[in-house]
Protein backbone atom coordinates (compact mmCIF):
# COMPACT_ATOMS: atom_id res chain seq x y z
CA UNK A 1 0.00 0.00 0.00
CA UNK A 2 1.30 3.61 -0.82
CA UNK A 3 1.59 6.35 1.95
CA UNK A 4 -0.03 9.69 1.75
CA UNK A 5 3.76 11.51 1.83
CA UNK A 6 5.04 9.67 -1.47
CA UNK A 7 1.81 11.13 -3.33
CA UNK A 8 2.62 14.01 -1.54
CA UNK A 9 -0.36 15.76 -4.01
CA UNK A 10 1.78 16.82 -6.72
CA UNK A 11 -0.35 18.90 -9.07
CA UNK A 12 0.55 19.50 -12.72
CA UNK A 13 1.76 23.28 -13.42
CA UNK A 14 -1.58 25.72 -13.24
CA UNK A 15 -2.40 29.10 -13.74
CA UNK A 16 -5.31 31.03 -14.23
CA UNK A 17 -6.10 34.64 -15.32
CA UNK A 18 -9.35 36.95 -14.51
CA UNK A 19 -10.99 39.17 -16.84
CA UNK A 20 -9.74 38.34 -19.99
CA UNK A 21 -13.39 39.04 -22.07
CA UNK A 22 -15.63 42.06 -21.62
CA UNK A 23 -18.83 41.07 -22.06
CA UNK A 24 -19.14 38.43 -19.50
CA UNK A 25 -20.07 40.06 -15.93
CA UNK A 26 -16.88 38.14 -15.04
CA UNK A 27 -14.50 35.41 -17.08
CA UNK A 28 -11.61 33.42 -16.24
CA UNK A 29 -9.16 30.98 -18.07
CA UNK A 30 -7.74 27.95 -15.70
CA UNK A 31 -5.07 25.52 -17.20
CA UNK A 32 -3.66 22.88 -15.61
CA UNK A 33 -1.18 21.11 -17.73
CA UNK A 34 -1.86 21.00 -21.33
CA UNK A 35 -6.19 21.35 -19.76
CA UNK A 36 -7.62 24.35 -20.38
CA UNK A 37 -10.59 26.23 -19.68
CA UNK A 38 -12.51 29.57 -20.23
CA UNK A 39 -14.90 30.39 -18.49
CA UNK A 40 -17.54 33.19 -18.36
CA UNK A 41 -20.08 34.21 -16.39
CA UNK A 42 -23.64 36.53 -17.12
CA UNK A 43 -25.72 37.50 -14.35
CA UNK A 44 -27.87 38.33 -11.68
CA UNK A 45 -30.02 38.82 -15.52
CA UNK A 46 -33.68 38.28 -16.15
CA UNK A 47 -34.61 34.82 -16.48
CA UNK A 48 -36.79 32.52 -18.19
CA UNK A 49 -40.76 32.58 -17.08
CA UNK A 50 -40.83 29.01 -17.47
CA UNK A 51 -36.91 28.77 -15.66
CA UNK A 52 -37.77 31.09 -12.48
CA UNK A 53 -37.39 30.16 -9.01
CA UNK A 54 -39.47 32.90 -6.59
CA UNK A 55 -37.09 32.46 -4.10
CA UNK A 56 -33.34 32.81 -5.02
CA UNK A 57 -31.34 32.48 -8.53
CA UNK A 58 -31.47 30.12 -11.58
CA UNK A 59 -27.78 28.91 -12.21
CA UNK A 60 -27.07 27.32 -15.58
CA UNK A 61 -23.97 25.90 -16.41
CA UNK A 62 -23.28 24.89 -20.10
CA UNK A 63 -19.97 22.81 -20.84
CA UNK A 64 -19.12 23.65 -24.67
CA UNK A 65 -16.55 20.62 -25.85
CA UNK A 66 -13.82 21.84 -28.11
CA UNK A 67 -15.18 19.80 -30.96
CA UNK A 68 -18.75 18.85 -31.66
CA UNK A 69 -22.03 19.48 -29.91
CA UNK A 70 -22.38 18.83 -26.26
CA UNK A 71 -22.97 15.29 -25.53
CA UNK A 72 -24.64 13.04 -22.88
CA UNK A 73 -20.77 12.94 -21.15
CA UNK A 74 -21.04 17.00 -21.00
CA UNK A 75 -24.25 17.12 -19.44
CA UNK A 76 -23.40 15.12 -16.71
CA UNK A 77 -20.65 17.17 -15.90
CA UNK A 78 -23.13 20.17 -16.67
CA UNK A 79 -24.84 18.65 -13.50
CA UNK A 80 -21.73 18.62 -11.38
CA UNK A 81 -20.79 22.00 -11.72
CA UNK A 82 -24.17 23.62 -11.75
CA UNK A 83 -24.46 21.70 -8.21
CA UNK A 84 -21.79 22.58 -6.85
CA UNK A 85 -22.30 26.33 -7.61
CA UNK A 86 -25.28 26.39 -6.19
CA UNK A 87 -24.04 25.15 -3.00
CA UNK A 88 -21.45 27.96 -2.91
CA UNK A 89 -23.69 30.99 -4.07
CA UNK A 90 -26.17 32.65 -1.94
CA UNK A 91 -28.57 32.33 -4.58
CA UNK A 92 -31.59 33.98 -2.62
CA UNK A 93 -29.66 37.35 -2.51
CA UNK A 94 -31.07 37.80 -6.63
CA UNK A 95 -34.44 35.93 -6.55
CA UNK A 96 -36.30 35.31 -9.69
CA UNK A 97 -32.60 35.93 -11.83
CA UNK A 98 -30.62 34.11 -13.51
CA UNK A 99 -27.05 33.48 -13.19
CA UNK A 100 -24.86 31.63 -16.62
CA UNK A 101 -22.03 30.04 -16.30
CA UNK A 102 -20.53 28.89 -19.47
CA UNK A 103 -17.32 26.73 -19.90
CA UNK A 104 -15.40 26.49 -22.94
CA UNK A 105 -12.80 23.32 -23.44
CA UNK A 106 -9.77 24.63 -25.12
CA UNK A 107 -8.17 21.72 -24.79
CA UNK A 108 -8.46 18.67 -22.84
CA UNK A 109 -5.33 16.46 -21.15
CA UNK A 110 -7.14 15.00 -18.49
CA UNK A 111 -8.44 15.87 -15.17
CA UNK A 112 -11.52 18.09 -17.65
CA UNK A 113 -14.11 17.66 -14.43
CA UNK A 114 -11.69 19.43 -11.75
CA UNK A 115 -10.37 22.14 -14.34
CA UNK A 116 -14.23 23.09 -15.13
CA UNK A 117 -14.85 23.69 -11.22
CA UNK A 118 -11.53 25.36 -10.55
CA UNK A 119 -12.40 28.04 -13.64
CA UNK A 120 -16.00 28.15 -12.88
CA UNK A 121 -14.68 29.09 -9.55
CA UNK A 122 -12.29 31.74 -10.74
CA UNK A 123 -14.84 33.33 -13.29
CA UNK A 124 -17.63 33.51 -9.96
CA UNK A 125 -15.43 35.00 -7.97
CA UNK A 126 -14.26 37.79 -11.20
CA UNK A 127 -18.18 38.66 -11.69
CA UNK A 128 -17.91 39.64 -7.69
CA UNK A 129 -21.11 37.12 -7.15
CA UNK A 130 -21.83 36.74 -3.21
CA UNK A 131 -20.60 33.16 -2.15
CA UNK A 132 -20.62 31.48 1.17
CA UNK A 133 -17.44 29.38 0.27
CA UNK A 134 -15.19 28.48 -2.24
CA UNK A 135 -14.53 25.46 -3.91
CA UNK A 136 -12.07 23.80 -6.49
CA UNK A 137 -11.76 20.30 -8.22
CA UNK A 138 -8.87 18.11 -7.64
CA UNK A 139 -9.24 14.31 -9.38
CA UNK A 140 -7.28 11.21 -8.45
CA UNK A 141 -6.51 8.26 -10.80
CA UNK A 142 -5.40 5.49 -8.71
CA UNK A 143 -3.03 3.24 -11.11
CA UNK A 144 -3.23 -0.80 -11.71
CA UNK A 145 -0.74 -1.26 -8.79
CA UNK A 146 -2.52 0.68 -6.45
CA UNK A 147 -0.79 4.28 -6.37
CA UNK A 148 -2.35 7.74 -6.14
CA UNK A 149 -2.00 9.84 -8.79
CA UNK A 150 -3.18 13.62 -8.57
CA UNK A 151 -4.33 15.81 -11.30
CA UNK A 152 -3.56 12.77 -13.87
CA UNK A 153 -3.18 13.31 -17.80
CA UNK A 154 -5.40 11.83 -20.41
CA UNK A 155 -2.50 9.36 -20.88
CA UNK A 156 -2.39 8.44 -17.22
CA UNK A 157 -6.36 8.42 -17.03
CA UNK A 158 -6.19 5.52 -19.36
CA UNK A 159 -3.75 3.44 -17.67
CA UNK A 160 -5.72 3.65 -14.22
CA UNK A 161 -8.25 1.57 -12.83
CA UNK A 162 -10.18 4.22 -11.09
CA UNK A 163 -10.67 7.94 -11.59
CA UNK A 164 -12.30 10.10 -8.77
CA UNK A 165 -12.95 13.67 -9.10
CA UNK A 166 -13.92 15.70 -6.31
CA UNK A 167 -14.73 19.39 -5.32
CA UNK A 168 -13.57 20.74 -1.88
CA UNK A 169 -15.11 23.57 0.25
CA UNK A 170 -12.57 25.72 1.35
CA UNK A 171 -14.13 26.20 4.80
CA UNK A 172 -14.44 22.59 6.26
CA UNK A 173 -12.26 20.88 3.51
CA UNK A 174 -15.02 18.46 2.90
CA UNK A 175 -16.71 17.06 -0.12
CA UNK A 176 -18.44 19.07 -1.89
CA UNK A 177 -19.27 16.79 -5.25
CA UNK A 178 -18.01 13.29 -6.27
CA UNK A 179 -17.55 11.67 -9.74
CA UNK A 180 -16.15 8.28 -9.94
CA UNK A 181 -15.11 5.88 -12.68
CA UNK A 182 -14.03 2.36 -12.31
CA UNK A 183 -14.00 0.29 -9.06
CA UNK A 184 -12.00 0.82 -5.64
CA UNK A 185 -12.17 -0.34 -2.41
CA UNK A 186 -13.50 2.01 0.55
CA UNK A 187 -9.62 2.30 1.92
CA UNK A 188 -8.31 3.75 -1.91
CA UNK A 189 -11.76 6.22 -1.30
CA UNK A 190 -11.37 7.57 2.28
CA UNK A 191 -7.03 7.95 0.63
CA UNK A 192 -8.01 9.58 -2.46
CA UNK A 193 -9.85 12.22 -0.25
CA UNK A 194 -7.31 12.49 2.07
CA UNK A 195 -5.32 13.29 -1.23
CA UNK A 196 -7.66 15.62 -2.64
CA UNK A 197 -8.03 17.84 0.60
CA UNK A 198 -4.27 18.47 0.68
CA UNK A 199 -3.97 19.23 -2.78
CA UNK A 200 -6.96 21.35 -2.49
CA UNK A 201 -4.75 23.78 0.54
CA UNK A 202 -2.61 24.32 -2.32
CA UNK A 203 -5.15 25.54 -5.10
CA UNK A 204 -6.87 27.83 -2.41
CA UNK A 205 -3.64 29.33 -1.39
CA UNK A 206 -3.46 30.19 -5.42
CA UNK A 207 -6.73 31.77 -5.83
CA UNK A 208 -5.51 33.85 -2.27
CA UNK A 209 -2.63 35.11 -3.93
CA UNK A 210 -4.25 35.90 -7.39
CA UNK A 211 -6.72 37.85 -5.59
CA UNK A 212 -4.43 39.70 -3.05
CA UNK A 213 -2.16 40.39 -6.40
CA UNK A 214 -4.99 41.86 -8.52
CA UNK A 215 -6.33 43.70 -5.71
CA UNK A 216 -3.52 45.59 -4.52
CA UNK A 217 -2.80 46.66 -7.94
CA UNK A 218 -6.07 49.00 -8.10
CA UNK A 219 -5.94 51.17 -4.61
CA UNK B 1 -54.41 20.71 9.88
CA UNK B 2 -51.48 18.82 8.94
CA UNK B 3 -52.22 19.05 5.05
CA UNK B 4 -52.41 22.43 5.12
CA UNK B 5 -49.09 22.40 7.29
CA UNK B 6 -47.65 20.50 4.45
CA UNK B 7 -48.70 22.64 2.03
CA UNK B 8 -47.41 25.46 3.04
CA UNK B 9 -44.11 25.10 5.31
CA UNK B 10 -43.05 21.72 3.80
CA UNK B 11 -39.39 22.19 4.88
CA UNK B 12 -40.87 22.62 8.22
CA UNK B 13 -43.22 19.73 8.39
CA UNK B 14 -40.39 16.99 7.56
CA UNK B 15 -38.29 18.95 10.39
CA UNK B 16 -41.04 18.15 12.72
CA UNK B 17 -40.82 14.47 11.88
CA UNK B 18 -36.67 14.21 11.34
CA UNK B 19 -36.75 16.12 15.13
CA UNK B 20 -38.33 12.51 16.15
CA UNK B 21 -36.35 10.25 13.88
CA UNK B 22 -38.89 8.98 11.58
CA UNK B 23 -40.51 10.35 8.43
CA UNK B 24 -43.77 11.36 7.26
CA UNK B 25 -44.65 7.86 5.45
CA UNK B 26 -43.67 6.35 8.76
CA UNK B 27 -40.08 5.01 7.89
CA UNK B 28 -37.08 5.55 10.19
CA UNK B 29 -34.07 7.17 9.03
CA UNK B 30 -32.13 4.37 7.24
CA UNK B 31 -35.17 2.43 5.83
CA UNK B 32 -35.75 1.85 2.24
CA UNK B 33 -39.19 1.70 1.07
CA UNK B 34 -40.96 -2.10 0.17
CA UNK B 35 -39.11 -3.23 -3.26
CA UNK B 36 -40.90 -5.40 -5.80
CA UNK B 37 -39.57 -7.19 -8.25
CA UNK B 38 -40.94 -8.79 -11.86
CA UNK B 39 -39.12 -10.42 -14.13
CA UNK B 40 -40.23 -11.22 -18.49
CA UNK B 41 -42.65 -8.30 -17.73
CA UNK B 42 -42.22 -7.48 -21.32
CA UNK B 43 -42.88 -10.58 -23.94
CA UNK B 44 -41.56 -9.04 -27.48
CA UNK B 45 -38.27 -8.12 -25.37
CA UNK B 46 -35.47 -9.98 -25.35
CA UNK B 47 -34.41 -9.57 -21.51
CA UNK B 48 -37.11 -7.33 -19.06
CA UNK B 49 -37.51 -6.44 -15.86
CA UNK B 50 -39.76 -4.14 -13.76
CA UNK B 51 -39.20 -2.77 -10.29
CA UNK B 52 -41.32 -0.80 -7.69
CA UNK B 53 -39.28 1.09 -4.93
CA UNK B 54 -42.45 2.35 -3.23
CA UNK B 55 -44.26 4.17 -5.44
CA UNK B 56 -41.27 4.36 -8.15
CA UNK B 57 -41.89 2.22 -11.04
CA UNK B 58 -39.28 1.54 -13.73
CA UNK B 59 -39.30 -0.67 -16.46
CA UNK B 60 -36.40 -2.17 -18.51
CA UNK B 61 -36.74 -3.82 -21.86
CA UNK B 62 -33.55 -5.08 -23.50
CA UNK B 63 -33.38 -5.30 -26.95
CA UNK B 64 -30.18 -7.49 -29.01
CA UNK B 65 -29.13 -6.73 -32.60
CA UNK B 66 -26.52 -7.64 -34.32
CA UNK B 67 -23.95 -4.76 -35.97
CA UNK B 68 -20.31 -4.80 -36.58
CA UNK B 69 -17.81 -4.14 -33.32
CA UNK B 70 -16.66 -0.53 -33.05
CA UNK B 71 -12.83 -0.35 -34.30
CA UNK B 72 -11.36 0.92 -31.47
CA UNK B 73 -12.36 -2.61 -29.64
CA UNK B 74 -13.04 -5.14 -32.27
CA UNK B 75 -13.22 -7.85 -29.68
CA UNK B 76 -16.27 -6.53 -27.90
CA UNK B 77 -20.21 -5.89 -27.98
CA UNK B 78 -21.55 -2.80 -26.41
CA UNK B 79 -24.11 -1.81 -24.19
CA UNK B 80 -26.17 1.23 -25.10
CA UNK B 81 -28.70 2.39 -21.76
CA UNK B 82 -30.75 4.80 -22.09
CA UNK B 83 -33.49 6.65 -18.76
CA UNK B 84 -36.41 7.78 -20.18
CA UNK B 85 -38.21 9.92 -18.20
CA UNK B 86 -41.79 10.58 -19.91
CA UNK B 87 -44.09 13.36 -18.86
CA UNK B 88 -46.44 10.76 -18.02
CA UNK B 89 -44.57 9.96 -14.90
CA UNK B 90 -44.42 13.56 -13.08
CA UNK B 91 -45.50 16.68 -13.40
CA UNK B 92 -41.58 17.72 -13.48
CA UNK B 93 -40.36 16.56 -16.70
CA UNK B 94 -42.03 17.59 -19.85
CA UNK B 95 -42.65 16.35 -23.53
CA UNK B 96 -39.70 16.95 -26.35
CA UNK B 97 -36.44 16.20 -25.75
CA UNK B 98 -34.84 14.66 -23.03
CA UNK B 99 -33.92 17.06 -20.07
CA UNK B 100 -30.84 17.00 -18.35
CA UNK B 101 -31.87 14.68 -15.43
CA UNK B 102 -32.48 12.06 -18.39
CA UNK B 103 -29.90 12.81 -19.74
CA UNK B 104 -27.58 12.67 -16.62
CA UNK B 105 -29.03 9.71 -15.43
CA UNK B 106 -28.50 7.50 -18.66
CA UNK B 107 -24.71 8.63 -18.44
CA UNK B 108 -24.29 7.38 -14.69
CA UNK B 109 -25.90 4.15 -15.90
CA UNK B 110 -23.20 3.77 -18.41
CA UNK B 111 -20.58 5.23 -16.12
CA UNK B 112 -21.66 1.93 -13.95
CA UNK B 113 -21.97 -0.54 -16.37
CA UNK B 114 -18.31 0.12 -17.45
CA UNK B 115 -16.77 0.94 -13.94
CA UNK B 116 -18.59 -2.20 -12.39
CA UNK B 117 -17.77 -4.81 -15.07
CA UNK B 118 -21.39 -6.12 -15.07
CA UNK B 119 -20.92 -8.14 -18.55
CA UNK B 120 -17.84 -9.02 -19.92
CA UNK B 121 -17.96 -7.38 -23.53
CA UNK B 122 -15.90 -10.03 -24.78
CA UNK B 123 -18.11 -12.48 -24.46
CA UNK B 124 -20.86 -10.10 -26.65
CA UNK B 125 -18.57 -10.27 -29.75
CA UNK B 126 -19.33 -13.16 -32.33
CA UNK B 127 -16.65 -13.01 -34.26
CA UNK B 128 -13.84 -10.53 -34.05
CA UNK B 129 -14.21 -7.32 -36.10
CA UNK B 130 -17.18 -8.82 -38.15
CA UNK B 131 -20.31 -9.19 -36.04
CA UNK B 132 -21.11 -8.43 -32.46
CA UNK B 133 -24.18 -8.24 -30.20
CA UNK B 134 -25.41 -4.64 -29.18
CA UNK B 135 -27.71 -4.64 -26.00
CA UNK B 136 -30.11 -1.36 -25.88
CA UNK B 137 -31.23 -1.04 -22.64
CA UNK B 138 -34.40 0.98 -22.80
CA UNK B 139 -35.33 2.31 -18.94
CA UNK B 140 -38.84 3.79 -18.81
CA UNK B 141 -39.72 5.44 -15.41
CA UNK B 142 -43.54 5.04 -15.18
CA UNK B 143 -43.97 6.66 -11.71
CA UNK B 144 -41.38 9.04 -10.60
CA UNK B 145 -41.08 9.20 -7.04
CA UNK B 146 -37.50 9.73 -6.34
CA UNK B 147 -34.80 7.46 -5.78
CA UNK B 148 -34.55 7.07 -9.59
CA UNK B 149 -31.18 5.80 -10.02
CA UNK B 150 -31.59 3.02 -7.49
CA UNK B 151 -34.31 1.54 -9.50
CA UNK B 152 -32.77 1.86 -12.57
CA UNK B 153 -29.74 -0.12 -11.38
CA UNK B 154 -31.84 -2.85 -10.32
CA UNK B 155 -33.96 -2.48 -13.22
CA UNK B 156 -30.88 -3.19 -15.32
CA UNK B 157 -29.38 -5.69 -13.48
CA UNK B 158 -32.66 -8.06 -13.56
CA UNK B 159 -33.46 -7.54 -17.04
CA UNK B 160 -29.32 -8.37 -17.90
CA UNK B 161 -30.52 -11.62 -15.93
CA UNK B 162 -33.63 -12.36 -17.64
CA UNK B 163 -32.12 -11.68 -21.08
CA UNK B 164 -31.68 -14.75 -23.26
CA UNK B 165 -29.32 -14.60 -26.88
CA UNK B 166 -30.23 -16.61 -29.73
CA UNK B 167 -26.93 -18.68 -30.62
CA UNK B 168 -25.59 -17.36 -33.36
CA UNK B 169 -23.00 -18.83 -36.53
CA UNK B 170 -21.09 -17.31 -39.55
CA UNK B 171 -21.36 -19.35 -42.30
CA UNK B 172 -17.64 -19.63 -43.80
CA UNK B 173 -18.75 -20.34 -46.91
CA UNK B 174 -20.99 -17.61 -47.68
CA UNK B 175 -19.69 -14.72 -44.63
CA UNK B 176 -23.46 -14.26 -43.54
CA UNK B 177 -24.87 -14.76 -39.82
CA UNK B 178 -26.74 -18.14 -39.05
CA UNK B 179 -29.41 -17.48 -36.11
CA UNK B 180 -30.77 -20.35 -34.23
CA UNK B 181 -33.56 -19.04 -32.43
CA UNK B 182 -34.16 -22.84 -31.00
CA UNK B 183 -30.38 -21.73 -29.04
CA UNK B 184 -31.19 -19.60 -26.35
CA UNK B 185 -28.45 -18.82 -23.90
CA UNK B 186 -28.56 -16.24 -20.88
CA UNK B 187 -25.83 -13.83 -20.42
CA UNK B 188 -22.75 -14.27 -17.54
CA UNK B 189 -23.69 -11.56 -15.56
CA UNK B 190 -20.33 -11.90 -13.33
CA UNK B 191 -20.60 -8.59 -11.11
CA UNK B 192 -23.90 -7.51 -8.89
CA UNK B 193 -23.85 -3.89 -8.59
CA UNK B 194 -26.28 -2.58 -6.69
CA UNK B 195 -27.10 1.36 -5.40
CA UNK B 196 -28.19 3.23 -2.31
CA UNK B 197 -29.62 6.86 -2.75
CA UNK B 198 -28.91 9.22 0.20
CA UNK B 199 -30.33 12.78 0.92
CA UNK B 200 -28.85 15.32 3.47
CA UNK B 201 -31.51 17.49 5.33
CA UNK B 202 -30.23 20.38 6.75
CA UNK B 203 -26.44 19.72 6.26
CA UNK B 204 -26.08 17.48 9.00
CA UNK B 205 -29.35 14.50 8.76
CA UNK B 206 -28.83 11.93 6.29
CA UNK B 207 -31.97 9.53 5.11
CA UNK B 208 -31.98 6.82 2.50
CA UNK B 209 -34.25 6.15 -0.47
CA UNK B 210 -35.58 10.20 -0.29
CA UNK B 211 -38.88 10.23 -1.85
CA UNK B 212 -39.53 12.91 -4.67
CA UNK B 213 -40.20 15.52 -2.30
CA UNK B 214 -37.82 14.63 0.20
CA UNK B 215 -35.27 14.82 -2.98
CA UNK B 216 -36.37 18.40 -3.51
CA UNK B 217 -36.36 19.60 -0.52
CA UNK B 218 -33.18 18.24 0.43
CA UNK B 219 -29.86 20.17 0.14
CA UNK B 220 -27.41 17.39 -1.45
CA UNK B 221 -28.29 13.84 -2.38
CA UNK B 222 -25.46 11.01 -3.13
CA UNK B 223 -25.88 7.59 -4.67
CA UNK B 224 -23.33 5.01 -3.50
CA UNK B 225 -22.82 1.74 -5.84
CA UNK B 226 -20.94 -1.20 -4.81
CA UNK B 227 -20.84 -4.72 -5.22
CA UNK B 228 -20.74 -8.14 -3.91
CA UNK B 229 -17.09 -8.02 -3.02
CA UNK B 230 -17.90 -4.73 -1.48
CA UNK B 231 -16.02 -2.57 -3.95
CA UNK B 232 -17.09 0.95 -4.74
CA UNK B 233 -18.00 1.31 -8.43
CA UNK B 234 -19.40 4.66 -8.19
CA UNK B 235 -19.72 7.37 -5.23
CA UNK B 236 -21.77 9.67 -7.44
CA UNK B 237 -22.86 13.00 -5.13
CA UNK B 238 -23.42 15.46 -8.09
CA UNK B 239 -22.61 18.97 -5.05
CA UNK B 240 -24.71 20.21 -2.91
CA UNK B 241 -23.96 20.86 0.52
CA UNK B 242 -20.53 18.94 2.07
CA UNK B 243 -20.45 15.50 3.76
CA UNK B 244 -17.79 14.42 6.62
CA UNK B 245 -16.07 11.58 6.15
CA UNK B 246 -17.19 10.24 8.62
CA UNK B 247 -21.15 10.26 7.42
CA UNK B 248 -19.39 9.12 4.12
CA UNK B 249 -18.28 5.85 5.55
CA UNK B 250 -21.69 5.41 7.32
CA UNK B 251 -23.66 5.77 4.11
CA UNK B 252 -20.78 2.73 2.72
CA UNK B 253 -21.74 0.59 5.49
CA UNK B 254 -25.55 0.94 4.66
CA UNK B 255 -25.07 0.42 0.81
CA UNK B 256 -22.64 -2.67 1.42
CA UNK B 257 -25.81 -4.14 3.73
CA UNK B 258 -28.10 -2.56 0.86
CA UNK B 259 -26.60 -4.88 -1.60
CA UNK B 260 -27.00 -8.32 0.17
CA UNK B 261 -30.44 -7.24 0.56
CA UNK B 262 -31.13 -6.66 -3.36
CA UNK B 263 -28.72 -9.49 -4.65
CA UNK B 264 -30.92 -12.16 -2.23
CA UNK B 265 -34.39 -10.18 -4.01
CA UNK B 266 -32.75 -10.13 -7.90
CA UNK B 267 -31.66 -14.11 -7.16
CA UNK B 268 -34.98 -14.90 -5.87
CA UNK B 269 -36.46 -13.88 -8.48
CA UNK B 270 -34.70 -15.17 -11.05
CA UNK B 271 -34.55 -18.45 -9.40
CA UNK B 272 -38.48 -18.85 -9.24
CA UNK B 273 -38.54 -18.00 -12.67
CA UNK B 274 -36.06 -20.31 -13.41
CA UNK B 275 -38.32 -22.94 -11.14
CA UNK B 276 -41.57 -22.56 -12.72
CA UNK B 277 -40.07 -23.40 -16.03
Amino acid sequence: MMELDQSCSVLREYGSEQSLLSRPDGSSTFVQGDTSILAGVYGPAEVKISKEIYDRATVEVLIQPKMGLPSVRERAREQCVRETCEAALQLTLHPRSSLTVILQVVHDDGSLLACCLNAACMALMDAGLPMSLLFCGVTCAISREGQIITDPSAAQEKESQALLTFAIDSVERSVLMSSTSGSFSVHELQQCIAVSQKASEQIFQFYRDSVKRRYSKIQ
Amino acid sequence: MAAGFKTAEPLEYHRSFLKENCRPDGRELGEFRPTTLNISSISTADGSAMVKIGNTTVICGIKAELTTPPSDAPNKGYIVPNVDLPPLCSSRFRAGPPGEQAQAASQFIADVIESSDLINMEELCIEKAKLCWVLYCDIMCLDYDGNLLDACIIVLLAALKNAQLPEVTVNKETDLAEVDIQKKRRLKISRHPVGSSFAVFDDSIIIVDPTAEEESLSTALMTVVTDEEDRLCAVHKPGGTSLSGEKLQHCINRAITRNKEISKLVDKVIGSMKATK
